[in-house]
């Protein structure tokens, strides 16, 4: 019961006056920018990194924590009103939440999303105070031979579970991994990749990465091919649901909890798969399946509620393990690291203040979210009347003064351009972004404990996987390159068509 | 949201160049380790081994890639709320805003945010298609200079100030 103890104190630090105002102040902002049209979750950490720059830790910490969840929910009313949506984590909510909007029942739509990502919000979290401490217990027996193993394993999960194609996500992790290899090497003091540019001595920092491949990349790619005709905005007021809608909404909300959890919690490539699993396992159950296609609201309620469990599932790996599961973990990573913390199982010891204060801003940001999105569900409706304009225009700017006041320098700018570029083309091409940005951040990290864990074995390679947990994993890691070609073997024998991974070039939830 | 099929093979051809500039990423993944010397580092993971094995996944999935692409592979172009594949890129609109980019980066340390900011958005919403050219430039105005007393006044991030100095 150590979890509930430290529990009860992050809500001591987290419900001050000011630590208040802060997770207020994420939650509003990470509904409002991730609200916009092309917007995804990770863009929305990366654009509000810079405001916390000048915060200490904690504060910055409960700001994440309600950007994380505002990020999240704002996504979702996106694509209920939107005919089709930006984040591949909302693909599924969108199908029947459009139909539900394009009906008239928009309002209902967007309060079984709200509602049901509070309850799997609430949920998750709980699930994440109970299981961290035990994973962290774990955890700390684990040697370097065992972490390089769940970063392959991460590696290997986030550009086969996902995306298309198997050689392009490869390609991708590539790049990030390259990128991430820029700079002064730790161990031997040698300059690597830098070209002689004393700026990438210290390798590139991540707010320039997060923001050049999400905001610049996507603005860029967008503006290529604005769609010139306005895109049709369904109109709602408020988000109410009767009673009807509640009697078939919490079932699903529960079952897409149970789904989207454990898919967050293990490193297998974000909410993609489970909100597919919640869609299929209502349709399954649903008293009147044949309301699917029409705009169930049962189809709404699972999908979004597995999407916020599985983010807040995801929050397991990433504080315990240090491991980010999708590209909004990812930036979050890289902003716990910009702050000299690096999550993994000694944070918990270390910064147990930090960690509980995080933790239960999650709890507040989910209060806060729930206040703020049934009743002013319209008003984040209108954001999407923004003109295209405006928005590109404003993505660039906050992109350049983020990667400007990063380290106040005018080459981060230039860099920002390339990576930008880098992102235009990676989307031209069909290369995902997630895998270079889980690369990128996760790369350095992977290569310390490589070469930590050959020092230890003398530089036997039987070191990498010598322990029971390394060899683990690395079965694991083999079921998630073999399986997907096998399944897909068998349901072309039995004539089925492959599951369809269209959206995963998509920016990660 | 798979792009349209023209929109596919249009494409087709620079789809090599991917190829190429992967195959020359692995290159200098690879030559540039190997003019590492490290004598820190024991065993056979040194500082070179990282860099290198990059370089080969990367040539690996240039190779990889040219196969795919022979066998008629192409590359899925992502879409989006506000993204239409129906046409191929939009040249003119990316030159634009990688100039009006270009021209703040440059001019941030000779005459402040407040001005480039505001050249930075007036830019950009030009090249996007805007021509409100008053209420445009208002709202620059209001951006940059307003940006620039939050971060400097809220967050204390002194971005430069430049020509304003003394005004703002």
């Amino acid at each position: 019961m150590d979890g509930i103890n430290a529990l009860l104190e992050g809500f001591g630090t987290a419900l001050t006056p000011v630590n208040l105002l802060y997770a207020f102040l994420g939650v509003l902002l990470g509904t409002a920018i991730g609200v916009l049209p092309g917007i995804g979750p990770a863009m929305t950490i990366a654009l509000l990194l810079p405001l916390t720059f000048s915060l200490e830790p904690t504060q910055a910490f409960i700001m994440f924590a309600g950007i994380y969840y505002g990020g999240m929910y704002g996504g979702s009313t996106t694509s209920i009103l939107l005919n089709t949506p930006g984040e591949s984590a909302s693909v599924i909510t969108a199908i029947e939440g459009n139909l539900m909007a394009k009906r008239g029942r928009g309002a209902a739509a967007l309060a079984t999303a709200a509602i049901g990502s509070f309850v799997a919000g609430t949920i998750g979290t709980l699930g994440l105070a109970l299981l961290a401490p035990q994973i962290v217990k774990v955890a700390v027996q684990l040697g370097s031979p065992d972490y390089f193993a769940i970063m392959m394993l991460a590696f290997i999960a986030v550009t086969t579970v996902l995306g298309s194609s198997k050689i392009r996500g490869l390609a991708s992790l590539g790049i990030g991994l390259l990128i991430g290899t820029i700079g002064i090497d730790p161990t031997s003091g040698q300059q690597r990749l830098t070209l002689g540019i004393p700026e990438l001595a210290d390798g590139i920092d991540v707010v320039v990465v997060a923001v050049g491949l999400f905001a610049v990349g996507e603005a860029l790619w967008v503006a290529a091919h604005l769609r010139r005709q306005p895109v049709e905005v369904i109109k709602v007021k408020s988000a109410r649901m009767s009673r009807d809608d509640w009697r078939r909404s919490w079932l699903p909300w529960l079952r897409g909890t149970a789904i989207g959890f454990p898919f967050g919690a293990i490193p297998a490539g974000g909410a993609e798969i489970p909100t597919f699993l919640s869609y299929a396992t209502e349709k399954k159950l649903a008293r009147h399946p044949e309301d699917f296609g029409k705009g169930a609201i049962e189809g709404v309620a699972g999908p979004e509620a597995t999407n916020n469990a599985s983010a807040a599932g995801g929050l397991v790996p990433l504080l315990t393990l240090g491991i980010p599961t999708t590209a909004t973990a990812a930036v979050m990573l890289g902003a716990f690291q910009g702050f000299g913390i690096q999550p993994g199982p000694r944070l918990l010891d270390q910064q147990s203040d930090l960690v509980w204060a995080l933790i239960a801003s999650l709890f507040i940001g989910n209060v806060i979210l729930l206040a703020l999105n049934l009743p002013l569900a319209g008003m984040w409706a209108r954001l999407l009347h923004i003109p295209r304009p405006y928005l590109y225009a404003g993505i660039l700017f906050f992109a350049s003064i983020g990667a400007y006041a990063a380290n106040t320098s005018t080459f981060d700018l230039w860099l920002l351009l390339v990576i930008g570029l880098l992102g235009f083309f990676m989307r031209r091409f069909g290369l995902p972004i997630v895998p270079a940005i889980i690369g990128i951040i996760l790369g350095p990290v992977a290569e310390e404990q490589l070469r930590r864990a050959l020092q230890i074995s003398n530089g036997e390679l039987s070191g990498l996987y010598d322990t029971w947990f390394s060899k683990a994993v690395y079965a694991v890691a083999l079921v998630l390159l073999v399986a997907p070609a096998v399944i897909d073997r068998v349901r072309a024998r039995r004539g089925e068509p492959a599951l369809a991974h269209s959206h995963a070039n998509q920016e990660g939830e | 949201m798979a792009g349209s099929p023209q929109a596919a093979v249009k494409g087709g051809r620079s789809e090599y160049g991917v190829a190429l500039l992967l195959l020359a990423l692995g290159a200098w993944a690879i030559s540039d380790a190997l003019t590492l010397t490290d004598t820190a580092s024991r065993g056979p993971v040194n500082a070179r081994t990282v860099p290198i094995l990059v370089g080969l996944l990367l040539v690996l999935m240039a190779v990889l890639l040219t196969i795919d692409l022979l066998r008629g592979g192409r590359g899925e172009q992502e879409g989006g709320e506000d993204v239409d594949l129906t046409h191929g890129s939009d040249w003119r609109t990316i030159g634009l805003l990688v100039g009006s980019f270009a021209a703040n980066a440059l001019l941030i340390d000779r005459v402040g945010w407040p001005v480039s900011g505001a050249i930075l958005f007036f830019g950009t919403t030009f090249a996007l298609g805007s021509r409100h050219y008053v209420r445009n430039a208002i709202i620059s105005v209001v951006l940059s200079v307003g940006s620039w007393y939050l971060f400097y006044l809220g967050l204390g991030i002194k971005l430069p100030v430049g020509i304003l100095k003394g005004i703002l």
